[in-house]
């Protein structure tokens, strides 16, 4: 099937090759496991456990609160010992409500939901709700919760494209997933397309996984719907809507999503997660992640159970390197991962990989003065000018980086990535979207304020008028009652004529 | 305390081997051809001129950044100083004398450069300031060419020759001067002979070509500035969308209006193998700080340097517009960047968000 051009991208060197033969290994059980309550976009989830309390794998520990969230549950059997705020694996280095589980060894199953039988001839609401349950999120690194978006169903749309691209330098575990579980990922694939009401998957990954590649056209041979496409190399290419154009030929119109275009995307480990949940009745309670760079003895692919340390991730890959602390772990891809603020933080739903990076791979140099060479503009995959931006922005003029597209940025880096003289665009970037989301938030309360005192005053207005209206009611009734009054007693004759009128003196009170 | 460094840093968390001075590194490799021939060519007044060009260039550099209090060497280093110092010296007459060599480089780093804020911040490419203001200024020493005396050959001065002739008053204007061929053209239309005549006397097509004409130091030799400018396309220091359209639009100017009245009008050819115009596309107009960022923007850009090169050279009073074009397009430089915008993706060149498809449901 023909690809279709995506302006922009860089081609980092991708350093995927420490990992890239390296099968998936399965982590032992480690001796404590941390689970923070928001491992996903959206609200935290709330306990349903409490300190001492014994568990089974599986078992429920937190449930979703509000619209966008997702529960999380026990990745082994064992003991909940604390609930207590714990170091999150977020650059802020803050603090936040974790569950700590301590395993008991055993790993029994607790009660698990029933196998959907034949998914196929499932009503989608039951997938959905299976999904929502097992806690499933977006394991590409976004952790927006899936059930939400098989509701996107509501839009009708007719293609799911599966991201296998992994554009992301040194991050291998989708690669390995599709390698050695294609068949799984098809076949969660398939469940997905089902759930959406879509009749086309388009599986897309980049040519520099050829046995993915392979792996995966022959799991979807049987099935006409399930189309494998090699897309070129290029970084961001896994960038949901970049990637729907390179399949599709469809751009999503700024400010809209791509279901609104009719394509509903999902990453592969994701697809095989879905399967899990809806075949076996698993939630999601481990996930594949990387661990490479420079820093660390060796290279390797590891399923992980949720809540596993850092710490112990890298002493099951032999250490750093020489015992040597490398300069930066990063938890992501180095292009749009983030800083680890030490190695006490756990695994969540969202790591896709760890990487204990060396100076000489990040070559961070101090800033110089842009020399306008353009190379941000020529490799940016939005069409923006970065230079212009990030010029804008260093004089704190956001309305006008606004103007010209900041919020459009996809933070993907290739900017900074390009940049001659090393000025950090990105950082600018973010700096910018966050002021302005934040200036929105308080423009949307006052907004909300104004309204709220508008409607205090329609409603006094209206109060005050229907008050006068019923006085005024009131007199006009009494006036007539009284000239009513006077009409009778002038028919009654003279003889009446001089008794004054019986209401006025309740009128007047 | 975390054993490794942890802030709130955006990524990315590595970085394309690229640098300020490896461009400026990679532009100076790709001169170096053009500049040796042309040394040869020349002679050691050349070299002498070049070396004092670009020393001056260092120099004041080294004042502004000293007096500003910025880092004085490792600003140096980046190669920004030098580089317009090697381009100043390849757009002076070869034996110049070295105080326009000094001037230039006051011109060039002070004027242009610094009291815009530096590197980055200069509107008017600094090089081609210096030349027009010494072109301007001195018009006797910046228009006396002299005919090719190659290095080692009975004609060249020797080296200490040559030091009277750079520092001292042995150049006598007179005896050894020659014009370039824009300017032989130029004067003898003045003449009221007609550009069809006097293109005769002109050097022919290979010299031209090779490079072995009267001209600017570092100009003459079109195929050895095309291999560079070749090798910065290879390299991605520069992109072919400036050097095209400059060429290619004096090139049809050229053919047109020769066609309408060759007379008066030197043929497109021509306009494109003389006087700057290799140099100019390839290295000059390129110059990233003063030209547009955006791949439209840059073929405009190209159009306008082409142009106005075109014009300057057909109608005004100099017999070469190269300079002129550029500062006049460089001016233009922020006009054409916010008219020439890429298009955002999901929006339309207008910037409204994309009209959603008509979608044919399932």
């Amino acid at each position: 099937m023909k690809t279709f051009h995506v302006e922009g991208g860089i081609h980092p060197e991708y350093r995927k090759e420490r990992t890239q033969e390296n099968a998936i290994v399965a982590l032992p059980m480690p001796k404590i496991l941390c689970l923070p309550l928001k491992q996903h976009a959206g609200a935290p989830a709330e306990p349903v456990v409490s300190s001492g309390k014994r568990v089974k794998k599986g078992d429920l520990l937190a449930k979703p609160q509000g619209a966008v969230s997702a529960p999380i549950h026990a990745p082994t059997s064992g003991t909940v010992v604390d609930i207590t705020d714990m170091t999150a694996p977020h650059p802020s280095g803050l603090a936040q409500k974790t569950i700590v589980l301590r395993p008991d060894g055993k790993d029994e199953w607790g009660a698990l939901p029933p196998p959907i039988e034949n998914p196929f001839a499932a009503d989608p609401a039951e997938i959905d709700a299976r999904v929502g349950w097992a806690g499933i999120v977006g394991l590409g690194g976004a952790a927006f919760p899936s059930a939400i978006k098989f509701g996107l169903r509501s839009k009708k749309p007719d293609i799911l494209v599966l991201n296998g691209a992994e554009c992301e330098p040194y991050l291998t575990c989708d690669d390995r997933i599709m390698q050695e579980h294609a068949d799984e990922v098809v076949d969660g694939a398939r469940i997905m397309a089902h759930a959406l009401g879509v009749s086309q998957i388009l599986i897309a990954i980049e040519t520099n996984k050829p046995a993915a590649i392979v792996a995966m056209t022959v799991a979807a041979a049987g099935y006409p719907a399930v189309v494998v496409m090699p897309i070129p190399v290029q970084y961001p290419m896994g960038s949901e809507k970049h990637l729907t154009k390179a399949v599709t030929g469809r751009e999503t119109p700024a400010g809209k999503m791509t279901a609104d275009i009719g394509v509903v995307v999902h990453n592969v480990a994701t697809a095989r997660a879905v399967r899990e949940a809806v075949r076996f009745g698993w939630p999601l309670i481990s996930r594949v992640i990387t661990l490479s760079g420079a820093g660390l003895t060796r290279g390797m692919n590891i399923k992980v159970p949720l809540g596993t340390m850092v710490v112990d991730l890298i002493e099951f890959c032999g250490g750093f390197k020489d015992g040597i602390a490398p300069q930066r772990l990063i938890s992501g891809g180095p292009m749009m991962g983030h800083p680890l603020p030490s190695l006490d933080v756990p695994v969540i739903k969202g790591t896709c990989g760890i990487l204990a990076l060396t100076k000489a791979e990040i070559n961070e140099q101090p800033a110089g003065p842009c020399i306008r060479c353009g190379g941000c503009v020529s490799v940016c995959p939005c069409g923006l000018v970065p230079l212009e931006m990030a010029a804008f922005i260093r004089h704190d003029n956001l309305e006008q980086a606004e103007q010209i597209g900041v919020r459009d940025c996809v933070s993907c880096g290739s900017c900074s990535y390009i940049c001659p003289s090393h000025i950090p665009l990105v950082q600018y970037f973010n700096y910018a979207k966050g002021k302005l989301n934040a200036a929105d938030r308080d423009h949307r309360k006052q907004e909300r304020l104004k309204g709220l005192v508008e409607g205090r005053m329609a409603r006094m207005e209206k109060q005050r008028k229907a008050k006068a209206e019923a006085a005024a009611t009131a007199a006009a009734a009494k006036k007539a009652q009284a000239a009513a009054t006077a009409a009778a007693a002038a028919a009654a004759g003279t003889a009446t004529a001089a008794a004054p009128p019986t209401e006025t003196p309740k009128a007047s009170a | 305390m975390t054993p490794f460094r942890h802030d709130d840093r955006s990524g990315p968390f590595t970085h394309a081997p690229t640098s300020v001075r490896d461009t400026m590194r990679l532009v100076m490799l790709a001169l170096v051809p053009a500049t040796l021939f042309d040394a040869a060519l020349f002679g050691w007044p050349a070299i002498d001129l070049f070396t004092v060009t670009i020393l001056s260039c260092l120099a004041v550099e080294a004042g502004c950044l000293w007096t500003q209090g910025k880092p004085v060497l490792t600003t140096l280093g980046d190669g920004s100083a030098m580089l317009t110092g090697w381009l100043l010296a390849m757009s002076l007459p070869p034996w110049a004398p070295w105080w326009i060599g000094v001037l230039g480089a006051v011109f060039a780093i002070a004027l242009a450069k610094h009291l815009f804020g530096g590197l980055g911040q200069n509107v008017f490419n600094p090089a081609m300031v210096a030349r027009v203001a010494l072109l301007v200024s001195f018009p006797v020493p910046m228009t006396a060419f002299v005919p090719p005396k190659p290095l080692f050959t009975e004609v060249a001065p020797g080296f200490l020759d040559s030091l009277s002739i750079t520092f001292g008053h042995a150049f006598q204007l007179d005896g050894m001067s020659a014009a370039s061929a824009l300017g032989m053209v130029k004067t003898e239309l003045s003449r009221g002979i007609p550009a069809s005549q006097s293109i005769e006397t002109t050097p022919d097509l290979v010299h031209m070509l090779v490079g072995i004409r009267p001209g600017s130091f570092g100009e003459t030799s079109v195929i050895l500035i095309l291999l560079g400018g070749l090798w910065l396309l290879h390299k991605k220091v520069i992109s072919w969308r400036i050097p095209v359209t400059l060429m290619g639009t004096l090139f049809v100017l050229g053919t047109l209006f020769h066609g309408i009245n060759p007379e008066h009008f030197t043929s497109g050819l021509f306009q494109v193998v003389s006087g700057a115009t290799f140099l100019g596309a390839f290295f000059i107009a390129t110059d990233y700080v003063t030209s547009p960022v955006s791949r439209s923007g840059q073929l405009a850009y190209g159009v306008g340097v082409g142009g106005f090169t075109w014009i300057i050279r057909s109608f005004a009073g100099y017999p070469e517009g190269m300079a002129f074009a550029v500062l006049l397009m460089n001016a233009l430089t922020p006009l054409i960047d916010r008219a020439f915008r890429p298009r955002t993706f999901g929006r339309t060149r207008s910037g409204a968000p994309l009209p959603q498809p008509p979608r044919t449901m399932p």
